[in-house]
């Protein structure tokens, strides 16, 4: 039977995901990555303390199967929180969540997997993968929609689709929650939180000031009238759509339009301003391997957790498209990804500009 | 994989009990259960079997039973030599220095460092040369007025090194200054006769000869100023309290005195395995150092670095081709830390973080050291290049 290196955490998902495997007949090795934490967080890091790797160690011991802890902190700075820091000094909202899957799951611990001989990287995300008549593989979202994360999926390639298992994509969370009790197999406490692993809890913007010194650059805030309604601690700690936190008493609620960089301005509205019609990606990743040449009609995700939205995508090259939507769409913030699907198929998306 | 199909390379960590020891401890768990310090005829049996095992281990060490203290392991024994030694002679005399080296098992270094922190002794680390020796005249240099004791590792668990304890402890007696040393790596290979060594203490751990985990020895000469630090009933002439832990000290003793009996055999036999391990891993992997002494070293022990590789990677990439090894920053929550014993033999991080130890057992044949000489090349040029990105 193949090997298949699995990327444990301690929590529910990837421990019946590396179940499913042992019981699949697979030869199985459990892999965990030590991610960077601030130093005196790394008890409070979402992704990998030090509990939920003993918990992720246990399992292992159940199931049998060897397990190893990776050391990517180093990678890990360099990489996703290098990303994260330069994304807001650049105006934008960066998603560090896609970064940390494509360079550091699906690159440095895939490359620790096919070292170690794996064939396959599996992990406990909720998505499919199948392999269609054409012979090209395709990222399909999960069984159980309201767990499906084939958004942060979207980054991945013909290769590595080849040589990764989602084990619990074809199952329901409550189903998933079955299996580990039918397994007999202990769960990792976690908060059920998206805030980033690294950010421990904390604030990102006082994580921005700690890591970047990233200075407080005051400036005014305005209305679409050039009106100046208050002033703001400096653009960077704010995102588009954003409406607490502004400091500003007014008669109806405000929100954040735009970010003007030229003149440190922070604009803001009212709810019906916010929103475009339109949008523009670049670092188009198509799961295909083959970008489209003709516009199309696509279902569009603008953030993880958004609904989709139905748009027309005009593909502008290999790498950068731009979409269009029949009505105002709000929280379109450069920086997340835009994902594409057309029924249950995640065809990839880019970063919103 | 399973067990039956890897090759064990991590006796230095712990061995296999040794099927005769295990027939030898059977009986006193459950039949011969009883307390050595109870009056009955069950206690007078435990009592025997104590006393027995307390005189085999006396004959091996040349000295007297009593003076045979048992602890749960070596680092029990490191403690208690460390503790009941140097509070017991501070009580004397005042003397408050403490001279060891700095490639100390952690039982002794840490506790030293704790009493230096806590309990206002001095601790002194001796220079050790790039392969971890101590030298005597180094000793004999540093011992002052207000020295409460010397403690120097017999071999290191890192690098193998045998230090030059005999020399070393001639030079404690002549200073009248207390000498221990921790033998838990050089019990199995090492002379252990305490009067040739000049030892006033050293610790034993039965769990490195084949014996159980959970039991240990300290040696105590005679007239040695030592309090216990673990307080209770007399057991173990007051020395350590505690209902005595028969079955396992059985055990130990049995492993002992079979330790000695085999240990030519066993040296000769893993000394010729060792020798081919380093000469081919010196000629088969680039940028490659061998770790502590080419000659002063345990027999069943080979340890190495290697230029720009982590060594936890190694490790795991050895582990899944079923070959099982250890390194002196084995860390098991991805997070290493270069060694700091090679760091103190003057390896800097880019080769400190890349050691391999391979040490081997009454169980390792020539064809085990064969499969690790065939895949070993590729697993580090693997692990360099995961390094490399």
């Amino acid at each position: 039977m193949p090997r298949v290196a699995i990327a444990m955490s301690g929590g529910v998902d990837s421990s019946v995901a590396a179940a499913l495997l042992v019981e699949q007949g697979y030869e199985v090795i459990g892999l965990m990555l030590r991610l960077w934490s601030e130093p005196g967080t790394q008890e409070s890091n979402r992704c990998c303390t030090p509990a939920a790797m003993d918990v992720a160690r246990r399992v292992a011991a159940r199931l049998g199967i060897p397990f190893y802890a990776i050391d990517g902190q180093q990678v890990f700075y360099d990489i996703v929180v290098n990303y994260f820091v330069d994304g807001y000094t650049q105006s934008r909202t960066p998603n560090p969540c896609l970064v940390c899957n494509r360079f550091i799951r699906w690159e440095y611990l895939f490359q620790h997997a096919r070292a170690f001989g794996a064939d396959f990287l599996a992990t406990g995300h909720y998505a499919r993968i199948a392999l269609d008549s054409h012979g090209v593989n395709r990222l399909i979202r999960a069984k159980d929609m309201n767990k499906d994360q084939s958004y942060v999926l979207h980054i991945l390639n013909q290769e590595l689709l080849a040589h990764t298992l989602f084990p619990v994509g074809a199952y329901l969370k409550s189903e998933v929650r079955d299996i580990a009790l039918r397994f007999g197999l202990p769960a990792a406490q976690r908060r059920d939180s998206q805030d980033l692993c690294f950010l421990a809890g904390g604030d990102y913007r006082d994580f921005l000031v700690r890591n970047n010194n990233l200075p407080e650059n005051p400036g005014p805030i305005l209305n679409n009238a050039g009106e100046v309604l208050g002033q703001h601690r400096g653009l960077a700690f704010y995102t588009i759509g954003q409406r607490k936190g502004l400091a500003i008493s007014h008669p109806f609620p405000l929100y954040v339009l735009e970010k003007d960089y030229q003149h440190n301005a922070l604009v803001v509205g009212t709810s019906e301003q916010l929103g475009s019609q339109e949008l523009y990606a670049d670092r188009v990743n198509w799961i295909s391997g083959a970008p489209p040449r003709q516009a199309f009609m696509a279902q569009v995700k603008i953030r993880y957790r958004a609904k989709d939205i139905p748009g027309e995508v005009f593909p502008l090259d290999d790498q950068r498209i731009q979409i269009k939507f029949s009505t105002p769409v709000r929280d379109i913030t450069p920086g997340q990804a835009a994902v594409l699907y057309q029924e249950d198929v995640c065809l990839g998306g880019g970063i919103i500009q | 994989m399973m067990t039956k199909d890897r090759i064990y390379l991590d006796y230095a960590a712990t061995t296999p009990v040794d099927p005769r020891v295990f027939e030898a401890m059977l009986p006193y768990f459950s039949q011969q259960f009883g307390n050595p310090s109870s009056m009955h005829y069950f206690g007078q049996l435990a009592e025997s079997a104590l006393d027995e095992s307390r005189q085999s281990i006396a004959n091996t060490l040349h000295c007297s039973p009593d003076e045979v203290i048992f602890t749960s392991c070596g680092s029990e024994s490191d403690n208690l030599a460390l503790r009941g030694g140097a509070l017991a002679v501070r009580q004397k005399s005042g003397a408050n220095h403490i001279l060891i080296s700095p490639v100390e098992h952690h039982a002794v270094s840490h506790t030293a460092l704790q009493f230096a922190e806590l309990y206002g002794f001095e601790v002194e680390f001796l220079p050790v040369d790039h392969y971890g020796i101590v030298d005597p005249q180094d000793v004999a240099k540093r011992i002052r007025a207000n020295t409460a004791l010397v403690s120097i590792i017999y071999a290191n668990n890192e690098i193998g090194t045998i230090n030059p304890i005999s020399e070393i402890g001639g030079i404690c007696h002549n200073a009248g200054v207390l000498f221990h040393s921790d033998a838990v790596q050089a019990t199995a290979y090492c002379t252990m006769d305490v009067q040739a060594l000049n030892l006033d203490m050293v610790s034993i751990g039965a769990h490195k000869f084949y014996g159980p985990k959970g039991v240990g020895v300290l040696y105590v000469r005679q007239g040695t100023p030592i309090i216990p630090i673990q307080t209770g009933g007399g057991q173990e002439h007051g020395l350590r309290a505690g209902t005595s832990n028969i079955p396992y000290i059985v055990g130990m003793a049995k492993a002992l005195e079979i330790a000695q009996q085999e240990r030519l055999d066993r040296t000769a036999h893993l000394q010729i395995l060792r020798d081919h391990l380093i000469t081919e891993i010196m000629n088969t992997v680039d940028d490659t150092q061998l770790t502590g002494h080419q000659v002063y070293r345990l027999p069943n022990h080979a340890s190495f670095v290697f230029k720009n590789v982590d060594g936890n990677t190694l490790l795991m990439l050895l582990d899944v081709n079923g070959i099982a090894c250890s390194s002196g920053s084995a860390c098991k929550t991805g997070d290493p830390e270069p060694s700091e014993i090679l760091v103190a033999l003057g390896f800097s991080r880019e080769w400190a973080l890349g050691s391999l130890r391979v040490s081997m057992g009454t169980g390792t044949m020539m064809t085990d050291i064969d499969t690790l000489l065939s895949i070993l090349p590729e697993q580090v040029n693997r692990a360099r290049k995961l390094v490399a990105r």
